[in-house]
């Protein structure tokens, strides 16, 4: 990405100018300098520039209704779930069989597989060392979300 | 094509414990309260408590015994998370129609008149919204219609008290005659608007319930009251006087105040405090692009411990030209402090107000006003709030706010900010 902090532009005294600030990325998006740049020739790129990546499009689709979950534990690791990680859970979607899913189970969250299949509902870990949670006929499994994504940060070594 | 007017009032129940319960499954069914400021008093009350005859804004500490009996669960408010919940409402809502006004955190009007081809009527509609609410959020809401304001108020009010409605209640889809019982069975304070020094002057003349009032003579109301009681008659009866504000008006004044978690008697804390709500105001301030001329501040020891020594000053200082900048409210408020304060009082809360706010864009200056230091003035500032935004809030401050805090205000039953730190997130097993 370009560093050139907006104020140098405006002065053209660029070895003048202290470092951008890393932190704030916005102040030096790629966007803003077609407009400064006239000078020169336009860039040809101008008329194509589209917003750079945004990792809440990829991953969130109905924002009012999406929430976030820490995972606790190793239940879920067949499914490359592992403790530590953050899964998006969207409200809005009904949950279906082989979906996995955020439920109430005795007062607290369990995220889990759903497994519904001829008249049995039951909750699936993605490990063999633990064992499903099955519910009784007439009991009422309460699906508090379906997970959409998972997250998951290795290091922040770096800016 | 001019239609005929139609409003919703959707409302979520018990706001503030509702959204405790979306993210702790095990509060459903327990007696919970949400507590005020400094855990002071009773500001929400789930059913439970409400079946136990708590009253709201009563005091935490004279339920405490009823509160152990019953094991009331009692919680410090969460503003962060209510904000958050109500944000995801009110966007839901403008999915029904673009024409909205946030009454307040729990309550949105929707216009609806021009909805009304989209949906089959509007009993389906209401029930829809409650749907919709309901699943995507956790909270539960109750949807009032009518064709006025105050019409959709009241119609959301049987809503919730009556089961029959079943969370959805249009008043124009009622008989006269069903209508005129429901309206004869409420007092009528219920009506919005109706405050209880109206009501104990209405029912001194006769009018006692909502009834009553939406069968008097408005031109009988309009001479014994004014106009705006004349308007609510009005609305009662179906004539729309009230339009939708759409579009919040300016703030006149932002106050930032909160009372101590303690007493406090030195100025080096008291300066603290007054910096910091300094620095909350003026963001806000930013935020909706408004320049203050004037700061008031004002510090107040205890009212309710009449046996020690009283101090209620304020002092409101001008500025030479309005400002947005945090340093200069912070230093125009810290003199006033100085001038206010004596020591050997015990301070209970210190405020400030930010007066005289006017649009930044049409700002006047100063004849001297030194335009470079201005720039630099809205740069800095500008900084501030874009480190503040991406790192969390005072991570860059003016070191008048101090460090230490041991004045801040209890919140020792804070539940997590579920919705906007990454730390405090809800768990998964």
């Amino acid at each position: 990405m370009l560093c050139i902090p907006i104020d140098a532009l405006e002065t053209n005294s660029l070895s003048q100018q202290p470092e951008p600030l890393r932190a704030l990325p916005h102040q030096v998006e790629i966007k803003l300098l077609k407009h400064r740049l006239s000078a020169g020739f336009p860039s040809p790129a101008a008329d194509y520039a589209e917003d750079g990546l945004d990792l809440n499009d990829y991953l969130v689709r109905n924002k009012p209704a999406t929430f976030m979950f820490t995972v606790k534990g190793q239940s879920m690791v067949g499914a490359s779930i592992e403790d530590g990680d953050k899964v998006i859970v969207d409200r809005s979607i009904q949950a279906q069989h082989n979906d996995i899913v955020v439920a109430v189970v005795d007062g607290d969250y369990t995220i889990k597989r759903l497994y519904r299949n001829q008249g049995k509902i039951e909750l699936h870990p993605e490990n063999s060392e633990y064992h499903p949670i099955i519910f009784k006929e007439g009991a009422e499994l309460q699906i508090w979300g379906v997970v959409v994504g998972v997250v998951r940060r290795y290091l922040m070594r770096g800016a | 094509m001019s239609l005929r007017p139609q409003f919703a009032l959707v409302d979520v129940n018990n706001f503030y414990v509702s959204c405790e319960r979306v993210f702790r499954p095990r509060l459903e069914q327990r007696p919970v309260v949400v507590l005020s400021n400094n855990d002071g008093c009773v500001v929400a009350r789930s059913y439970e408590v409400r079946a136990l005859g708590v009253k709201m804004g009563v005091p935490w500490f004279q339920i405490k015994d009823l509160a152990r009996r019953y094991k009331i669960v009692a919680l410090s408010s969460n503003y962060t998370l209510y904000g958050d919940m109500s944000n995801r409402v009110v966007h839901i809502l403008r999915g029904f129609s673009p024409n909205l006004e946030v009454y307040s955190i729990d309550e949105s009007f929707l216009a609806l008149e021009r909805m009304q081809s989209c949906y089959e009527n509007t009993i389906l509609l209401g029930k829809n919204i409650r749907q919709r609410i309901k699943q995507w959020t956790g909270l539960p809401v109750c949807v009032g219609i009518g064709s006025t304001k105050t019409l959709a108020k009241l119609a959301n009010h049987l809503a919730k008290k009556n089961d029959v409605f079943d969370g959805v209640c249009d008043i124009d889809q009622l008989s006269l005659k069903e209508a005129n019982a429901w309206m004869s069975g409420l007092p009528v304070d219920t009506v919005w608007g109706v405050g209880r020094q109206l009501y104990r002057r209405l029912t001194a003349i006769g009018i006692h319930t909502v009834l009553d009032l939406r069968k008097a003579s408005p031109q009988y109301i309009r001479n014994q009251f004014g106009v705006v009681l004349q308007r609510t008659c009005e609305e009662l009866n179906g004539v729309s006087c009230l339009s939708l504000e759409e579009v919040a008006p300016a703030q006149k004044q932002i106050i930032n105040s909160r009372s101590f978690g303690i007493v406090v008697s030195e100025i080096e804390e008291l300066r603290e405090a007054v910096a910091m709500h300094v620095t909350s105001a003026a963001e806000k301030l930013r935020r909706q692009c408004l320049v203050s001329a004037a700061v008031c501040v004002f510090i107040q020891t205890n009212r309710f411990q009449g046996d020690r020594p009283q101090h209620h000053p304020s002092l409101t200082i001008p500025l030479l030209a309005p400002s947005d900048d945090t340093l200069v409210l912070i230093t125009a408020a810290l003199k006033a402090l100085d001038v206010m304060y004596r020591p050997h009082y015990q301070y209970k809360k210190a405020g400030i107000i930010l007066l005289l706010l006017s649009d930044k864009r049409i700002e006047q200056r100063a004849l001297f006003d030194n335009v470079d230091s201005a720039r630099r003035s809205a740069q800095l500032m500008a900084v501030i709030d874009a480190v503040n935004r991406q790192f969390g809030r005072h991570t860059l401050r003016s070191a008048a706010m101090g460090t230490q805090h041991r004045w801040a205000m209890r919140a020792d039953r804070r539940s997590g900010r579920y919705t906007t730190s990454w730390d405090e997130l809800p768990v998964a097993r």
